[in-house]
């Protein structure tokens, strides 16, 4: 069985974020960019699965503009044995286009299990397995912290985080799981790793080569910095916090 | 006298005899017990100071007030030896009325909380006894307080952060404290040239994110920068995690405002990159430890900020694997390598045994030494590419056994956590003995192994450091402070390091714990000269008394 992982290139989960002065957007130029830490932990989970022998493949898939290309490379550094490249150059890419762009992927190359983050961190989206899912008419996990697979009955168990306790659900193979950030930690890529991902293959397609539009009914209207916190003051008597309470706060 | 009556005499009369405390200590310890110790510790002593033409300051007549003769401290280990000056006035409530008139009430501390905190030093290792803590606002108000110090010989401790390791930092008896942490202002900043201007009181790590938005960098980075202050930085002279590529802050400092002792406010603060124009003074203050003024205003020249930084985690099978990684290192990556670390498999140890949330970047294995290297450069995939063929060459070559290079900007912290978090890790896991060495690069490592064997099962020697700058950390780890294990490792270590030509304090200073120790490092023309600008400049002997210098060449004419 091979397994399908979806991995995006976003702005590094430690650097600030700066919006661009025009709000059309957050400025990425000269920024540290990385693999999404939800798919990360997607394709660790994938790894963990081939690793136990549950699996024969994993390959990882992107779409995004030529520097996905670095994403994908460190995914084959953390071991995914091959790699797929959607060049989309700049165009806006909305959850439904890569929906599309992963079922085309899906229907080609035929995964027993594809697995995504539960959101990129850029756009905290959180649509785009679940509308996968919806056109490959797959059964899915969303926000998984364990997976377990058997192979013998080809189905999948996961578990899930909800309000107040875990909800374990099973699932027929094929399904979609996207991944929560407990379900496990991802690896480094170690030298070795990196030494044999510089000969593996990044596959390059276009949406044209999958038959897929590049479109989206939706439109970014504005992107805007949340507000600043204002300065804390220190209070010198419980009295005075008492005061600030009852009449700035008004909480008492 | 023989030494049995002096050492009787000694004890009845040199009061204060500063301990390492130390939290594990019982304070209920009994005091006999220590007598003994203070006699062996005299006896080096009177070995130590023979050549000292006044002999040892604890024999002269005391003249203490009895507030401060009969005081005597708990012991753990390491004793240090200090008596206090006896010309040094005690505080009254008129000093502290005219302190209240220059600072106003609240910036003038008796709270025994603050005093506290303000006293007790970061490892909680040395404990002073300071009644007031100052917080003035301005360089002006400064000098007023030095000024009127000196009038009235009350000795003073400047301080910043407080994240000293030399004991520097905090009173030795009642020195009145002088905090610069409301001196927190950047006054300007160059975009063109780089060059910032700030207070003394601005911690390191707020300057840096202030220079980030700027495109420009601090060139120091430490594992303190979060609450250590830059003028603490460059009265400690700092070195740091990125010394190999940014050098010492004697060649960053670019001017400095330094108050002195006698109301002058020293105006050294220039902003130029080239100036000859007769001594450079304000190398004096850079490293002095606040021994000479206190730095009042800084300013330093910052390089710009790298859009790209690779980290890479490795592991090497022995220390000539990682020596000949720095040469390599420097051979292929020399303009963009910004830090070449190390650490030895019981470092790790004590990181992943005691740190939260750290974990081994690499599998659990029989490597002996973990190297650190960083890269910083302007162009992320022609550095990543760099690197990455280093690397692979280096483990081709057998130079590495294995390694991780950081994906992310969050796996890169992670290795820095394991490598910055060593210091926190020693201090969770008891008494530490700590040592700060200046050595040649190929026999840094022959003095962990040295001291190993001498100490045995007794405690457990950890070596870790800045390679590329031929610094060691060597840090003795016990359960508890143990005399037992102070006396195999002092003075062995400062005659081990002086023997191979090192230096006994690479980038902490000397402070209280290492005053007496100057001789091992410098010529006693050196020592002698640096007492005479020590006097010259502080005729009275009040700032930061007890520290740097030995004792004996200031308090005895």
């Amino acid at each position: 069985m091979k397994i399908m992982v979806a991995v995006k290139r976003v702005v590094d989960y430690a650097v600030k974020i700066r919006v661009k002065p025009d709000k059309s957007g957050v400025d990425t130029t000269n920024v540290k960019m990385s693999m999404n830490p939800f798919c990360e932990i997607a394709l660790e989970e994938a790894l963990r699965i081939k690793e136990s022998g549950a699996a024969s493949e994993v390959i990882a898939v992107s779409a995004g503009p030529a520097q996905s290309a670095e994403t994908l490379r460190t995914g084959l550094a953390m071991g995914a044995d091959r790699a797929i490249h959607v060049e989309t150059g700049g165009a806006a890419l909305h959850p439904i286009s890569v929906a599309r762009i992963l079922q085309a992927l899906v229907e080609s190359e035929k995964p027993g299990l594809l697995i995504l983050g539960k959101q990129a961190i850029d756009d905290d989206c959180n649509q785009t397995g679940q509308m996968v899912a919806g056109l490959l008419k797959w059964p899915q996990g969303t926000f998984a912290s364990k997976v377990i697979l058997d192979k013998e009955r080809q189905v999948a168990t996961v578990e899930r985080e909800v309000d107040g306790g875990l909800e374990t659900l099973c699932l027929n193979l094929p399904a979609v799981i996207t991944t929560d950030l407990r379900l496990n930690q991802p690896r480094y890529a170690t030298l070795p790793n990196i030494m044999k991902a510089k000969s593996k293959v990044i596959k390059k397609v276009t949406p044209e080569d999958l038959n897929v539009e590049i479109k989206s009914d939706l439109q970014v209207v504005q992107i805007s910095e949340p507000p600043k916190r204002k300065a804390g003051v220190i209070l010198s008597s419980v009295d005075e916090l008492i005061d600030k309470l009852k009449n700035e706060a008004r909480v008492l | 006298m023989d030494r049995r009556r002096l050492s009787q005499l000694f004890f009845k009369f040199s009061s204060h005899r500063i301990r390492f405390l130390s939290p594990k200590y019982e304070p209920s310890t009994p005091i006999s017990g220590t007598i003994g110790r203070f006699r062996e510790s005299l006896n080096q002593s009177c070995k130590a100071y023979s050549g000292s033409r006044q002999g040892f300051p604890a024999f002269r007549a005391p003249n203490l007030s009895v507030n401060h003769a009969m005081q005597l401290r708990r012991i753990c280990s390491g004793t240090i030896e200090v008596q206090r000056n006896p010309s040094f006035s005690e505080i009254t409530s008129d000093d502290i009325q005219h302190f209240v008139e220059i600072l106003g009430e609240k910036n003038v501390v008796q709270d025994e909380d603050r005093l506290l905190a303000a006293n007790t030093d970061w490892m909680r290792k040395y404990k002073g006894s300071s009644k007031i803590l100052l917080l003035p606002n301005t360089a002006e108000e400064v000098t007023q307080i030095l000024q009127y110090c000196n009038r009235r010989c009350l000795a003073v401790v400047p301080q910043g952060g407080n994240t000293g390791l030399v004991g520097g930092s905090v009173p030795v008896f009642d020195e009145v404290i002088i905090n610069l942490g409301s001196m927190n202002k950047i006054i300007s900043f160059d975009n063109v040239s780089g060059i910032l201007v700030c207070e003394a009181g601005c911690i390191l790590e707020n300057l840096d994110a202030f220079l980030a938005n700027q495109g420009f960098m601090m060139p120091l980075d430490l594992g303190a920068k979060g609450s250590c202050h830059i003028g603490g930085n460059v009265s400690t002279n700092a070195g740091g995690l990125h010394f190999i590529r940014h050098g010492s802050l004697h060649g960053n400092i670019l001017g400095l405002e330094v108050a002195l002792p006698d109301g002058t406010l020293l105006d050294m603060l220039g902003s130029l990159r080239k100036d000859n124009t007769g001594y450079d003074l304000k190398h004096l203050f850079i490293g002095s430890e606040g021994s000479l003024g206190i730095v009042t205003k800084v300013s330093i020249l910052t390089p710009s900020r790298p859009s790209s930084t690779n980290i890479a985690f490795l592991a090497c099978k022995d220390y000539l694997s990682c020596q000949n990684l720095l040469v390599e290192a420097k051979r292929s990556l020399g303009e963009i390598l910004s830090a070449f670390e190390f650490l030895d498999s019981d470092a790790m140890d004590m990181a992943l045994t005691h740190l939260e949330g750290v974990r081994n970047p690499l599998p659990p294995s029989l490597y002996n030494f973990y190297v650190l290297i960083e890269t910083a450069g302007s162009d992320e995939s022609y550095n990543k590419a760099k690197l990455e063929a280093f690397l692979l060459s280096s483990m081709e070559d057998g130079i590495i056994s294995d390694g991780v290079v950081a994906q992310d900007i969050n796996q890169a912290n992670s290795f820095w956590r394991i490598r910055e978090g060593i210091t926190e890790a020693l201090i969770k896991a008891g008494a530490v003995y700590k040592y700060d060495l200046s050595l040649p690069v190929k026999n840094i490592y022959d003095i962990v192994e040295e001291m190993r064997s001498r100490l045995g099962e007794s405690a457990k020697v950890v070596g870790y450091g800045h390679l590329g700058d031929g610094n060691l950390h060597l840090n003795v780890s016990t359960p508890i402070y143990d005399d037992a294990v102070f006396t195999k490792i002092e003075p062995f270590i400062y005659e081990w390091t002086s023997k191979h030509q090192g230096s006994i304090s690479a980038e902490h200073g000397l402070g209280l714990m290492k005053a007496n120790k100057i001789h091992y490092s410098k010529s006693s023309e050196s020592v002698q000269l640096m007492a005479s600008i020590k006097k010259l400049l502080d005729p009275n002997r009040i700032l930061n008394p007890y520290k740097v210098l030995p004792s004996s060449m200031l308090f005895n004419d």
